[in-house]
């Protein structure tokens, strides 16, 4: 059976992939949603946190001899940290300014940890080996499916919905959207916002860094691997509606597929579809297919 | 070989009287600004950093210093930029180097884009550009000019190493995955052109941007093509991603990738276990003799790294350059272009080599099998050579080249 000319079983194969990619989407669109809706503050590093992530775990797995599971919880926790170190010394001084003194911080930093990290391992990039467990394929009868490709689906997913859980329905959760809504109220009321907002920043970095890591063995670990992602999250984000949680995991895992599509009928385009939907978006529903529209 | 060196001559000889015209006018005796200056024009910053960047302006340094570090008693500087792979940043960097820098000669010009933009400065600056790590024929086809040299290998010599010789061994069925610019487009085109003369077949393409980290979705097409071949048609990290990406989609066993411009680095960053068995044209090798492991071990000792065949053809270049500029007793261009074109070769680069009136340098290109990791002895021992491919033989043929210097227009 054909659709448009194209075999049913090739665009079942390119809605799984769409499927892979918008979960990466998703997990990191996530974690600027909820810097963003924090914060207030354009996280322009993610891409970068991204690629540390996945440089930690080449690391951790090469010179500490730490196995795939052991650096998938330790490198979004280092990365974390360093996110939370940066956000106590330098992000902090910016709340209230112009949005973009904070876009230009961030960017500066990519520049820093993009630099040092070419400087360090070169452009071409490290392999990274697949874990043993998730080597091999399964047949979906219209793919073949990397046994790998289908643990990011589940992990990433698992991860997104433990997120908004989390934020949605517990009283961190609820703490954090007050303290999102009226910072010096929720202060009032004894809770240690300075430091929920440190916490905050952690967890959005430690989101990006997983990613990064679930990353290394697909795309090869190397300095410029978040920068290309980056710009398409944004438009994820803003699309999803800023700082929306569901909006960034729907829309995240929506553009893979759409990109996914594309790529079959009209690849050289797939790289611009994103932009487009990103464009109609904005021009029927300013504030984002999830977001509201505020005053 | 009489055969070969009445040829030659002939070609000189022709290369000289093309230019007879403008060197009579221009030739002038002496050194403008009393110093012969070079710049490396090259990516420090982006994809191609690791095949070309800071090392190919040290391979440029060396080369210097070897020299002596003046000519005829003129001191040789050597500056270097960064072209951030934009054909517009390299054009207008280069014309400031020409115009306001006092540069001679511009060397590396990674990125088939930017070695484009460049060569068409050159020429209309009447200075000298020299590519050793972009690959487009166009150099020295419709953009050649006296001043424009194409040094260590080019998408022809490609095609017909690494693809004519997968042809060959009964892979006739082709699909590629090309990078979308010139460089890949160009390359894809020569690789089709050899299939399609062997009686192959070339069943579809797909194009990607540059610095494209998910091939999965081009794997899969790539699969559904049924075609036996998969031409990887990019280099870096575009290459080396596609390779991992047909790699974990399984490719089929009647399908087998064919990396066209697969670099020594990639090797490294592939390791041995993925890239076993990769066929791979090169124009240089760091362990094939004793020449090129001594110029590799000091290029290792400054870098840490090992040269690969455009670092090699930077150092082999900035000296054929050098040596031709001291001949001519001037740093006038043309005056220059004219001993380049007359002076062989002969180096741990090349042995005979020549450059044709078009700029094509001409000389022997290999073809290697990367090994397994079994294979590998020691450190950086990855591979083996299976053929050498005689400089006539590997390079665009003179007369089908449509270079405007060839019938005197």
């Amino acid at each position: 059976m054909d659709i448009l000319g194209i075999p049913i079983q090739a665009l079942m194969g390119q809605l799984m992939l769409g499927i892979v990619n918008g979960s990466f989407y998703a997990v990191l669109s996530l974690g600027l949603a909820i810097i963003f809706g924090v914060l207030k503050i354009v996280n322009f590093a993610h891409g970068a946190f991204f690629m540390v992530g996945a440089f930690t775990a080449f690391l951790l797995a090469q010179y500490m001899g730490a196995n795939y599971w052991m650096t998938l919880l330790l490198a979004p926790l280092l990365v974390a940290l360093f996110g939370m170190a940066f956000e106590f010394l330098f992000l902090r001084r910016l709340y209230g300014l112009d949005p973009i003194y904070g876009l230009l911080l961030t960017f500066s930093l990519v520049l820093v940890l993009e630099g040092g990290f070419r400087v360090a391992f070169g452009s071409s990039g490290q392999p990274f080996a697949t874990p043993e467990q998730l080597r091999g394929t399964i047949n979906l009868g219209f793919m073949i499916l990397p046994l790998y490709r289908g643990f990011v689906i589940v992990s990433a997913l698992l991860l997104c919905l433990v997120t908004w859980y989390v934020i949605e329905r517990t009283s961190l959760g609820a703490n954090l959207r007050a303290a999102t809504e009226r910072s010096e109220l929720t202060q009032a009321f004894g809770v240690n916002v300075p430091r929920l907002i440190t916490l905050t920043y952690g967890v959005g970095v430690g989101l990006a860094a997983f990613a990064g890591v679930l990353a290394a063995p697909i795309f090869h670990v190397n300095p410029s691997m978040g920068s290309s992602l980056v710009i398409i999250i944004f438009a994820v984000v803003v699309i999803g509606g800023l700082g929306s949680i569901m909006g960034a995991i729907v829309t995240g895992l929506g553009l893979g597929v759409v990109e996914g599509f594309t790529r079959v009928f009209y690849s050289e385009f797939s790289s611009t579809i994103v932009f487009l939907v990103m464009v109609l978006v904005l021009l029927l529903r300013p504030a984002g297919l999830f977001g509201r529209e505020e005053g | 070989m009489p055969a070969k060196n009445s040829l030659k001559t002939l070609m000189v000889s022709s290369a000289v009287l093309s230019l007879g015209g403008l060197s009579s006018a221009m030739a002038s005796e002496g050194y403008s600004d009393d110093v012969v200056r070079i710049g490396v024009l090259t990516d420090m910053s982006g994809i191609y950093t690791d095949l070309s960047g800071e090392a190919a302006v040290e391979a440029v340094r060396m080369a210097v210093e070897d020299f002596g570090g003046e000519v005829n008693g003129v001191p040789i500087e050597v500056i270097h930029g960064d072209h951030r792979n934009r054909a517009d940043t390299g054009a207008s960097r280069a014309r400031e180097w020409y115009n306001n820098d006092g540069v001679d000669m511009i060397n590396d010009l990674s990125n088939s884009g930017v070695a484009l933009a460049v060569a068409a400065v050159a020429d209309e600056q009447q200075r000298h550009a020299i590519s050793n790590s972009a690959s487009n024929i166009g150099l020295t086809n419709d953009y050649c000019s006296p001043y424009v040299t194409h040094y260590t290998y080019d998408a022809y010599s490609l095609a017909h190493g690494t693809g004519k010789s997968i042809v060959e061994d009964g892979g006739d069925t082709w699909f590629f995955l090309t990078v979308d610019f010139a460089f890949g487009i160009g390359l894809e085109e020569q690789v089709s052109e050899v299939v399609r003369e062997a009686g192959g077949q070339v069943v579809g393409a797909a194009r990607h941007p540059l610095d494209t980290t998910d091939f999965s979705s081009y794997a899969l097409q790539a699969q559904a093509s049924g075609a036996e071949i998969i031409g990887i048609a990019s280099t870096g990290a575009d290459a080396i991603n596609a390779i991992n990406a047909l790699a974990e989609f399984g490719v089929t066993p009647d399908q087998r990738p064919a990396a066209l411009l697969l670099w020594y680095d990639d090797i490294v960053s592939l390791g041995l276990e993925t890239a076993q068995g990769l066929l791979l044209t090169n124009a240089f090798y760091w362990d094939a003799n004793d020449e090129t492991r001594e110029f590799s071990q000091r290029f290792y000792e400054r870098t840490g790294r090992m040269p690969n065949m455009a670092h090699a053809g930077n150092y082999s270049s900035t000296m054929h350059y050098l040596n031709a500029v001291e001949a001519a007793g001037t740093d006038d261009a043309t005056a220059v272009s004219e001993a380049m074109r007359e002076m062989e070769i002969n180096d741990f680069f090349a042995s005979g080599g020549y450059i044709r009136p078009n700029g094509r340098m001409v000389h022997d290109q290999y073809l290697w099998e990367v090994k397994s990791p079994d294979e590998s002895e020691y450190d950086y021992d990855f591979m083996r050579l299976v053929t050498t491919i005689p400089g006539e033989e590997a390079f665009q043929p003179l007369e089908k080249s449509s270079c405007h210097l060839l019938n005197g227009s």
